[in-house]
């Protein structure tokens, strides 16, 4: 247990090593240098990651049966003798499995930028970027209380900040990295306010005391209340709220598919396997917390889960972009495991919500990792993003093109590959849970497999076009990760999860429902097959569908507006409305104050500077005048 | 002799030297030395003092001493530091060292410069060293009369108006401080001008607090930019040359949170306490109006002036909840806003110097060009909006969990207006940074702009430095706060 520790610990430095030491050297170091160090720190982070995992789950871990949480914290900053900001280590089944996702898919990420990456430049830097972020990010899902998780929550944000705005060049992406910092940060003002109220009422920031339901935060709840709903209610909302900004929850998504303005790499790593599912990490880390406390904030995720699963899997059906369709696609992944966790229980098989949550951002990880990496192949090879300017690309990428369908088909559902024993799992959450959701993801379900393959058909099928300087598949480093990750899509589905990673830690054994799965295939494979009426082979049938339903249509495409609303608030609301006005206010009001002080107290002494001529006649004169009045005011 | 009173020694007698040199680069080498040995002897007192508190020294005041000035008064020059002091004394060094170096580049009337910046120097280290009511006046305006002279001979822009602006509402405060130093005195029994003691006695009737505390607290908030005292800043700052800037943002806005509470709210806590709602009101205006003020401003100088206004307002908004906590983060939030400040303005002053113009739309693609001061840049602005392991985060959280303390629907409404300044403080700083240092080259001369020089990288390490050490061992600082703060804190 304190080797695991201790390794735990090194998983953590190495890393930050590699940002500190890459980052100041930069130029100092040749490219392939700084590639190869992260590559190698990546490889030891990996491998001790695995023996950190298997230890945990298959050696001290389990305790009567019961996967325990271990915890090595030591006090950082104190607020008052009881509340303090400390960091440390937690090890428990979903901070382990977290860890294990995190290194691989940043191992792959740093692989295949070796080649995606080559010749750009800030190559040394953007190493430096993705240590920073990778030691961000393993902080914050090992953190042992919320204030930690605050703390590594921000350096991801910054890191994230930092890569989508790689090409610092163009202006595409400076905005979009501003974007993404700026809605991110509003999230995280409500996550402050959250942690500030729950800490204060409960006395307590640490996740050992807050999911531990015995402790006193369950038995003797504050009975404040701020405007109709208890205190705690509005710190979990608020927490929630953080996590919805990270996690691209409606109405906070807007960041998220401008994100793709950093480099592909970046998009597979950040914005789809791990720091967007930092908020669902959130809110399964807070479990206890909601189910208990709050199980109407845990509705209220539910339904905005659902929502944002919904309109973002609309969206992306009219997307061209193939970053952006996978952008909404992730979306629309992670609300499915927001809606998981906002219908599970908390007891055994109860729990299954849970479960599935943590299962499908488990192999949604690496199967949509594959996706943006397959799609970084691609656009590598045609350099573009458009869907028009690709198609029949099956001959020229063969290893990408077969990668691509096996995501494509476990992301729709499809068994044996991942997707389906996960999703399969949610459903039968849902339809547990509340059966109008169920017929929301069910539905869902079917856009996605739809959307997914006209993205794949357009690609890899369809009319061939004139492609410039193409070149057979590419170097190794890049395809290597490509077909581990396939591996793992494949394989993951097979994991027992629902006797390693549940909701009371105690294991269950999972069986299909037979029920739910069949109908859910169906609808997968129906969504594929009009994919593929549509798109195999270039038609008049889209057009035909997007002209009858155009209303619908154009707004799916500008995304419904969300856009148009940020543009609103930022420039029309706080530029124009508060910042203009404000700045007017204190130059000409407040200023203008003081300079009217200046320029009486000028005018003044310049009238009364006329006594002081010198003109002695003028002070006779006003001698006598004076004597005058002043004897007069005596004698009466 | 005490060991306080080199603070002040070291800047006269190296005065004395370059009053008698003639050479400019021996000038400034003479000011790299004094200041070298200024920034040693700061932390020799911070191993002292902590030396002597590990010895189980708990006097409030350590190196307490006094000196007889006027006797018909009682006025002395005693002195003595708690942790806190220490804390500033050793900021105003790092400030000093900094500016030294940020200066490197001077080349007209080197001599006069370096002397009036002495002066001021003297100001603030006599400023923090002293315990007697009077002294403190006499080395506030010791700091602000050579601030007059910088501005307006070695600024730029409209100088002479903002020199005049400066000094003018500068001394309106002291004017008003002055009135309530004569009102503590007198009302505490016109025996000693002396803090601890009058804390001691404790005796001014509440009648008298409550206009004496608004007083004094409005005198020292003018120089912490409060509310609606604040419109010295912008110009003053924008027309100051770099390292008066610093020193002046950096430390000497820092005399007024110092002030604020040292001789404020400790000696009239009862008139704090009444006073509180009025005051909270205007920090709070401060920091949400400097921050939106800073979003439309176009000139690097107004960006980061707005941006004091907002910060040092919540140095002051900390200050009034009252608490150990908050009050930790108040001066936490003065050591941060001071190194990154002074960061600031020293890349601007780099800046400046190579483009000569501090309009945003006129630069653009600086990182391509000089990647050094970039890089510098984005710290202190990830810095200035709280990122965790630098600054800025550990004191503006110590603030919103104090401040968080309070219950009543008034203290959480005015907290949370504080705390959405961290949203516009993002917004204003990425604006900077995706304006001048991101996209495209706007103007083509500036690609033959030269990166820092060795000078310019002294400055700005040593102040990333500690901005970082601050960020990433919080609990070194916070606690050498509390232990000092207790005494304060018992109080309310």
């Amino acid at each position: 247990m304190e080797q695991s520790m201790f390794i735990a610990l090194f998983i953590l430095i190495i890393p930050v090593l590699n940002f500190l030491f890459i980052g100041l050297m930069d130029d100092k170091l040749k490219p392939k240098t700084a590639g190869l160090l992260g590559i190698l720190g990546l490889t030891v982070v990996a491998a001790l990651s695995y023996f950190t995992a298997f230890d945990y789950f298959f050696n001290y871990g389990k305790v009567d049966g019961m996967y325990q949480s271990f915890y090595e914290a030591f006090s950082w900053m104190k607020f008052t003798e009881t509340l303090s900001i400390d960091l440390g280590i937690l090890l428990d089944p979903i901070s382990v499995m977290m860890l294990v996702v995190i290194s691989t898919v940043s191992l792959c990420v740093h692989i295949y930028s070796m080649g995606y990456m080559h010749g750009e430049k800030g190559f040394q830097r953007y190493y430096a970027f993705l240590s920073l972020f990778t030691f961000s990010m393993l902080g914050l899902v090992v953190a042992t209380n919320i204030f930690q998780m605050y703390i590594f929550w921000e350096l991801v944000g910054v890191s994230s900040y930092l890569l989508i705005g790689f090409y610092y060049e163009k202006p595409s992406a400076i905005l979009a990295s501003k974007k993404a910092f700026i809605v991110t940060r509003f999230a995280d003002l409500g996550f402050l306010i959250g942690i500030l109220i729950l800490g204060y009422y409960t006395g307590t920031f640490d996740f050992k005391v807050l999911t531990d339901t015995n402790s006193s935060v369950f038995t003797s709840t504050p009975a404040a209340t701020f405007m109709g709903a208890s205190v705690l209610t509005w710190a979990t909302a608020l927490i929630f709220m953080g996590g919805a900004g990270k996690s691209a929850m409606l109405p906070l998504h807007i960041w998220l598919p401008d994100a793709m303005e950093g480099p592909t790499p970046v998009s597979a790593l950040i914005h789809a396997a791990t720091m967007v599912v930092a908020g669902v990490y959130l809110v399964a880390r807070m479990f206890p917390v909601y189910f208990i406390l709050t199980p109407e904030v845990l509705t209220g995720i539910a339904y905005i889960g659902a929502a944002t699963s919904l309109y973002a899997a609309i969206v992306a059906c009219t997307q061209t972009d193939i970053k952006r369709v996978l952008a909404f696609s992730t979306i629309s992944q992670i609300a499915y495991m927001m809606v998981a966790l906002g219908v599970s229980k908390f007891e055994g098989h109860d729990g299954l919500g849970y479960m599935a949550s943590m299962f499908h951002l488990f192999t949604h990880a690496f199967f949509k990792a594959l996706l943006f990496l397959g799609a970084g192949a691609v656009i590598h090879a045609v350099h573009s993003n458009e869907m028009s300017e690709m198609g029949g690309l099956r001959k020229y990428l063969p290893i990408t093109h077969i990668t691509f369908l096996i995501a494509c088909l476990s992301i729709a559902g499809i068994p044996p590959f991942s997707g389906f024993f996960s999703k399969d799992e949610i459903l039968v959450a849902a339809w547990e849970g509340d059966k109008i959701i169920f017929f929301c993801q069910y539905f869902v379900a079917g856009l996605t497999a739809f959307y997914m393959f006209r993205l794949y058909f357009n690609i890899f099928w369809g009319e061939e076009k004139q492609y410039e300087h193409i070149h057979k598949e590419h170097a190794d480093c890049m395809t290597i990760p490509l077909l581990f990750l396939a591996l793992l899509t494949v394989v993951t589905g097979f994991i027992p999860f629902g006797q390693l990673v549940t909701a009371d830690g105690f294991g269950f054994d999972l069986h299909t429902v037979f029920e739910i799965a069949i109908p859910s295939v169906l609808i997968g494979v129906v969504g594929i097959l009009v994919a593929w009426i549509m798109y195999k082979k270039p038609t008049q049938i889209p057009d035909k569908v997007a002209t009858s339903v155009k209303p619908l249509y154009v707004a799916a495409k500008r995304k419904f507006y969300f856009d148009e609303l940020y543009m609103f608030i930022t420039k029309k609301i706080i530029f124009r409305r508060i910042s203009t006005p404000i700045a007017w206010f204190d130059r000409r009001c407040v200023d203008g104050f003081m300079d009217f002080q200046a320029w009486w107290s000028n005018k003044v002494s310049v009238k009364i500077k006329g006594f002081q001529s010198g003109d002695v006649q003028l002070y006779v004169a006003i001698f006598i005048v004076a004597i005058l009045v002043i004897s007069a005011i005596i004698c009466l | 002799m005490n060991f306080l009173y080199l603070f002040v020694l070291v800047p006269l007698v190296m005065m004395g030297v370059i009053a008698l040199l003639k050479d400019s680069k021996r000038i400034k080498q003479v000011m790299a030395v004094g200041a070298t040995i200024q920034l040693l002897l700061s932390f020799v007192l911070l191993v002292k003092f902590l030396d002597l508190r590990a010895a189980g020294d708990t006097a409030e005041m350590l190196f307490t001493s006094t000196l007889a000035w006027y006797e018909g008064l009682n006025i002395s020059l005693s002195c003595g530091v708690d942790g806190i002091s220490v804390l500033m004394i050793i900021l105003s060094a790092i400030i000093v060292f900094t500016g030294v170096f940020a200066s490197w580049g001077m080349t007209e009337q080197v001599k006069e410069y370096f002397l009036w910046f002495l002066m001021l120097s003297i100001g603030v280290f006599g400023f923090f060293i002293t315990i007697d009511l009077f002294a403190m006046f006499l080395f506030y305006e010791v700091a602000l009369i050579p601030m007059y002279l910088l501005i307006g001979v070695w600024g730029t822009g409209r100088k002479e108006y903002s020199a005049m602006k400066l000094t003018l509402m500068l001394m309106g405060g002291s004017a008003f401080l002055l009135l309530g130093i004569l009102g503590i005195f007198f009302f505490s029994g016109a025996e000693t001008m002396n803090i601890l003691e009058i804390a001691a006695k404790n005796n001014i009737p509440e009648v008298a607090q409550n206009w004496i505390f608004p007083i004094t607290f409005l005198g020292f908030g003018v120089l912490g930019a409060l509310f609606p005292f604040h419109t010295w800043s912008p110009d003053g700052h924008a027309s100051a040359p770099t390292a008066v800037s610093m020193l002046h943002a950096g430390v000497l806005m820092k005399l007024g949170g110092y002030g604020c509470f040292r001789v404020a709210m400790y000696l009239m806590p009862v008139g704090a306490e009444n006073w509180t709602t009025l005051f909270l009101v205007l920090t709070g205006i401060s920091v949400i109006y400097g921050a939106f003020g800073a979003v439309v401003q176009t000139d690097l100088k107004y960006i980061n002036a707005y941006s004091s206004v907002s910060h040092c307002g919540m140095v002051l908004f900390a200050i009034l909840m009252l608490n150990q906590t908050a009050m930790t983060g108040a001066i936490m939030q003065m050591l941060s806003h001071g190194l990154m400040t002074a960061l600031f303005f020293s890349l601007i002053g780099a800046i400046y110097g190579r483009t000569h113009t501090r309009e945003i739309s006129q630069m653009g693609g600086l990182m391509q060009i000089m990647p050094f001061l970039s890089v510098c840049w984005v710290i202190a602005g990830m810095a200035s909006l709280g990122l965790p392991g630098l600054s800025g985060f550990v004191s503006e959280m110590n603030i919103f969990m104090g401040a968080f303390m309070h219950e009543d629907l008034f203290h959480r409404v005015i907290t949370i207006v504080a705390c959405a300044s961290i949203v516009v403080t993002a917004v204003y700083i990425l604006r900077v940074i995706g304006k001048i240092l991101y996209g495209a080259v706007v103007n083509e001369h500036h690609r033959e702009l030269t990166d820092a020089t060795w000078y310019e990288r002294i400055a700005a390490v040593t102040l990333i430095v500690f901005i970082a050490a601050i960020g990433c061992l919080p609990f070194f600082p916070t606690e050498i706060i509390g232990d000092s703060l207790g005494v304060i804190v018992s109080k309310f």
